[in-house]
């Protein structure tokens, strides 16, 4: 299916893998604390994905709350789309 | 605490509205296997988990776990959008777009509304893992059965993701489980 997707719903979906393979290192390593290549790819992914989501707010906004992600004015959390709405 | 990502944790797509399909998903919403109860359970057995290991798993687990509820109300949200109510209707939705409208209520498919029944916490660290373990193996097989009542090939892809999550959750649940035997194996008394 040849769908036409947003450049945010694009970015969007390389965060979305970069930060599974967090996700996934992330529970890999609660349970083989000592695994230092697991812990390498990690702290790797950890790099990329900085450097993605610091891309994707410059343009969309912040991706977390709280003090977490700066915002441009004016305050851009409550931009839509929010996830659910995206066509990916 | 926790903090909101704004972003999906997988990318849902659908192919059109669906009712009957939306109504079948709820199953992972809000029945006695789905995410919700999932990550109700986690986060609820993780304050007197005897080791590092198992507060961390249980915390990180129940957190991906609200993540995946999250999916479940997009595919819900997704399939529902442009559904009229004869459509509705004729999918069986009638009593529930009476009192929802097209709100993600935590329900399962059945129409039964969410509980805390459905999952336990003991006050014992192996009843809890064990029970942890039973609930993705559970949960893997409502996916499948979801699965096979799906005539969405982009629903499925979704699900697909969701079902080998649970096979990852199982195996880290084994992990925590020789990890807290071995620490009860050792523990000294005085």
């Amino acid at each position: 299916m040849n769908r036409k997707i947003s450049h945010q719903a694009h970015l969007l979906k390389e965060i979305m893998s970069y930060e599974f393979t967090a996700v996934e290192l992330n529970l890999f390593l609660d349970t083989h604390p000592a695994d230092i290549k697991a812990l390498a790819e990690y702290n790797q992914v950890t790099e990329c994905l900085k450097k993605l989501k610091f891309e994707y707010e410059k343009c969309y906004g912040p991706l977390m709350n709280f003090g977490t992600s700066p915002s441009q004015h004016p305050w851009r959390w409550i931009d839509e789309p929010w996830p659910w709405q995206i066509e990916y | 605490m926790w903090i909101y990502e704004k972003k999906l944790e997988y990318p849902v797509r659908v192919s059109g509205p669906n009712p009957r399909l939306a109504k079948i998903v709820l199953e992972q919403y809000g029945g006695s296997d789905g995410e919700a109860a999932a990550a109700n359970r986690y986060l609820t057995q993780r304050y007197t988990m005897p080791t590092g290991m198992a507060k961390g798993v249980l915390t990180d687990i129940g957190t991906e776990e609200l993540a995946h509820w999250e999916i479940i109300a997009t595919l819900f949200y997704k399939l529902m959008k442009g559904v009229t109510p004869a459509q509705a209707k004729a999918a069986g939705l009638e009593a529930y777009y009476a009192n929802h409208g097209k709100d993600v209520f935590l329900q399962n498919a059945a129409g039964v509304p969410f509980t805390a029944a459905y999952f336990a916490a003991k006050g014992d660290p192996v009843a809890n893992l064990v029970e942890d373990m039973a609930a993705e193996e559970k949960a893997r097989a409502t996916y499948e059965n979801i699965l096979n009542l799906s005539d969405d090939p982009c629903v499925n892809d979704t699900l697909k993701f969701l079902r080998e999550r649970e096979v990852v959750h199982f195996q880290r649940f084994g992990e925590v489980l020789d990890n807290v035997q071995t620490w009860m194996n050792t523990k000294k008394c005085f």
